[in-house]
């Protein structure tokens, strides 16, 4: 089953460049984003980290298309999406870019696979088509049996791997997640992680950002954000899913309120 | 899926939602009321007045038909008058009179009695039983039957013209119950009868000895085509002594006199649909606001800004369109007890009614109802649609 565009690795599917983002909040302005320059490859599997309020969200949803910057710019498959209009970039979203939230966010009403069937719909599929779709993607997340299940009927790891596969509806390009493992325990986590473990090694290029410093081994690559801007870029090795951290994060660089802060001895 | 959407948001509370329905459903009933009220009494005289087809009426100089005890005299000769006229089809003569029903102890109850000719009156209804039409026989109302525990086949007497000093009825006859009929231009609760016009003029000839020439009124039957507005001019040039309506005018003037149940229908009607508007307007916007994330977050998957209105609107154009069709049935329900209540008032005609079904009448409610509840859905909706997906999800995240 196909669960992205993907078209192989090396090649980059996204770059910022000098990104900025400023609210106005009571007044004062506040510089969520100061001049990120960033460039992801296709099949790449990032993880944004960096305390509070440090703005990784603020990135993320210049990087899905759901906010616009200040100034710079994003490219995503060499198309400039921070200066979309809405209807375009909206478009452009429902096409390519794959959205996971940490509340999952699940149509109450709608079934499992109503739920995932969602974002096809909206791109006109046709109802049959759709449906088995849906059920694929259902099967790929492990919920093949909870199709007709309502979210108040799952789990919260189970309602999470719904939103999972209802952002793999359209075959995204790009799998962008917003601390998706910030509602669940530390088991179900784990299970959330392993998908998107599977996922990028199926061809899915994810940026994540979290505070899970397990979900943060898992990646590939860890960026670190402080004040708004990377203050460190490593990579992980492969296979260090659940194994001790190998990102190098400046102690003096680490916010008191980080999970990624480092004790002593 | 924007209908599914649209239908499970209105099911995930289903309390609240059938409350609303509720409410727009009373709202639609008294808009339904006020409709059919504004127009029901017109089109009730209308019928009334038109129902066999008279468009000219003839009474005394000076009077509405039954307006006084004056009658038209020399009616023989004024039918043929009419008669000879190439406009006018049949000539219905009426005599309106107070005969008594005599018991066998002397008793006597008064009812309200048409002198008519059976092969061409409009004044009643024959629901049972044998026409008028021999010289001693009667059709009756169900309250005169009901008053004087008469039934249908009964033979009874009926006198006219009581002599206080000698205690006795100047004329007597014995005529047979022959029929149950409705009378439309009677009041309700009003006993009725109605006899072969020649009995009725025999009864209240002075003596009882020859028949008098005398009617309260003619109703004339044109033929097809005809101005009746141009027969009734001819009409009173024909004849001075008289005065024609036309059934056209009267019909004016009755709705010139019920204009103030228009306007009262009018406010009433629009303060149901003002009610109306701030139900589902106010179900809506609650409804937005608790589903602004999910609202974000559908943005955030792709949902266009117009589908995302188009759901909430969705949601209030169901809302009012169940809770209206609800409310017809509502309304018609409260129109005939409101119907019967006011149609019980002293002196009106039997046929009168107040609030009158009319498909138009359902039509134009529900198509108000829809007007409002998309003009109601449409703040909500826009405000749906307008959300700042990364605002609305940071705001979200924190709370």
């Amino acid at each position: 089953m196909t669960v992205s565009h993907a078209t192989g690795g090396g090649v980059p599917l996204l770059r910022t460049e000098n990104l900025a983002r400023e609210y106005a909040l009571a007044g004062a302005p506040v510089r969520a984003v100061r001049g990120v320059s960033l460039t992801i490859e296709q099949g790449e599997y990032a993880a944004i980290v960096g305390p509070s309020g440090c703005g990784k969200s603020s990135l993320l949803n210049l990087l899905g298309a759901i906010d616009r910057p200040t100034s710079g710019t994003v490219l995503l498959r060499g198309r400039d999406v921070s200066h979309m209009r809405d209807r375009e970039a909206t478009e452009f979203r429902l096409r390519h870019i794959g959205f996971v939230f940490q509340r999952f966010y699940l149509m109450p009403m709608l079934t499992a696979l109503e739920n995932v069937e969602l974002p096809m719909a909206e791109a006109g599929a046709a109802k049959r088509a759709r449906r088995a779709r849906a059920r694929e993607l259902l099967s790929y997340v492990g919920l093949e049996a909870r199709g007709g299940h309502r979210p108040a009927q799952l789990s919260g790891g189970e309602q999470q791997r719904v939103a999972i596969a209802r952002a793999l509806a359209n075959e995204p390009a790009l799998l962008l997640a917003d601390e998706p493992t910030g509602e669940l325990d530390a088991r179900t986590g784990r299970d959330v992680i392993a998908l998107f473990d599977q996922l990028n090694r199926d061809g899915v290029t994810i940026v994540v950002v979290t505070h899970d410093e397990v979900l943060a081994r898992a990646a590939r690559r860890v960026v670190h954000m402080v004040d708004g801007v990377i203050v460190s870029d490593e990579r992980n090795g492969p296979g260090d899913v659940g194994g001790p951290p190998r990102t190098t994060i400046s102690p003096a660089l680490v916010d008191a309120a980080s999970p990624f802060r480092r004790t002593p001895g | 899926m924007r209908a599914t959407l649209a239908w499970s948001s209105l099911r995930r509370h289903p309390v609240r939602t059938a409350l609303a329905m509720l409410g727009v459903a009373v709202s639609a009933a008294m808009l339904l009321d006020m409709v059919m009220l504004s127009s029901g009494m017109q089109v009730s005289f209308r019928a009334l007045l038109t129902r066999q087809g008279f468009e000219v009426r003839l009474t005394p100089k000076g009077t509405l038909p039954f307006d006084t005890e004056a009658r038209i005299a020399r009616a023989a000769s004024a039918e043929s008058v009419l008669l000879a006229m190439p406009a006018v089809q049949a000539v219905s003569p009426v005599l309106g009179t107070t005969l008594h029903v005599v018991g066998d102890d002397g008793s006597a109850a008064a009812v309200f009695t048409l002198g008519i000719r059976p092969a061409i009156q409009g004044d009643y209804e024959l629901l049972r039983g044998l026409d008028a039409d021999a010289a001693d026989r009667m059709v009756v109302n169900a309250t005169f039957l009901a008053r004087t525990g008469v039934a249908v086949g009964d033979t009874i007497v009926v006198a006219a013209g009581y002599d206080a000093q000698l205690r006795s009825w100047t004329a007597r006859r014995r005529v047979l119950v022959s029929g149950e009929g409705r009378f439309h231009y009677l009041a309700t609760g009003q006993a009725a009868a109605a006899l072969p016009l020649s009995t009725v003029q025999f009864m209240v000839a002075d003596a009882g000895t020859a028949p008098s020439d005398e009617v309260s009124l003619l109703m004339v039957k044109t033929q097809p085509g005809v101005d009746a507005e141009a027969l009734r001019a001819g009409i009173e040039r024909e004849l001075p002594r008289v005065t024609a309506i036309a059934t056209a005018d009267a019909v004016k003037s009755v709705e010139q006199r019920l204009s103030y149940f228009r306007q009262l229908a009018l406010i009433l009607g629009t303060v149901s649909l003002a009610i109306g508007f701030l139900l589902v307007s106010t179900l809506m916007t609650v409804s937005v606001q608790e589903r602004v994330g999910e609202m974000a977050v559908m943005r955030a998957l792709g949902v266009s800004r117009p589908h995302i209105a188009q759901q909430v609107m969705l949601e209030g154009l169901v809302l009012s369109v169940v809770g209206a069709v609800g409310g017809l049935g509502l309304g018609l329900v409260t129109a005939t007890y409101l119907n019967n209540i006011l149609r019980a008032f002293p002196g009106l005609p039997a046929a009168i009614d107040f609030f009158v079904f009319e498909p138009r009448a359902a039509y134009q409610s529900l198509g108000m109802l829809v007007v409002t509840a998309v003009l109601a859905g449409a703040f909500p909706a826009w405000r749906a649609g307008s959300l700042p997906i990364a605002t609305t999800l940071r705001s979200e995240a924190v709370s």
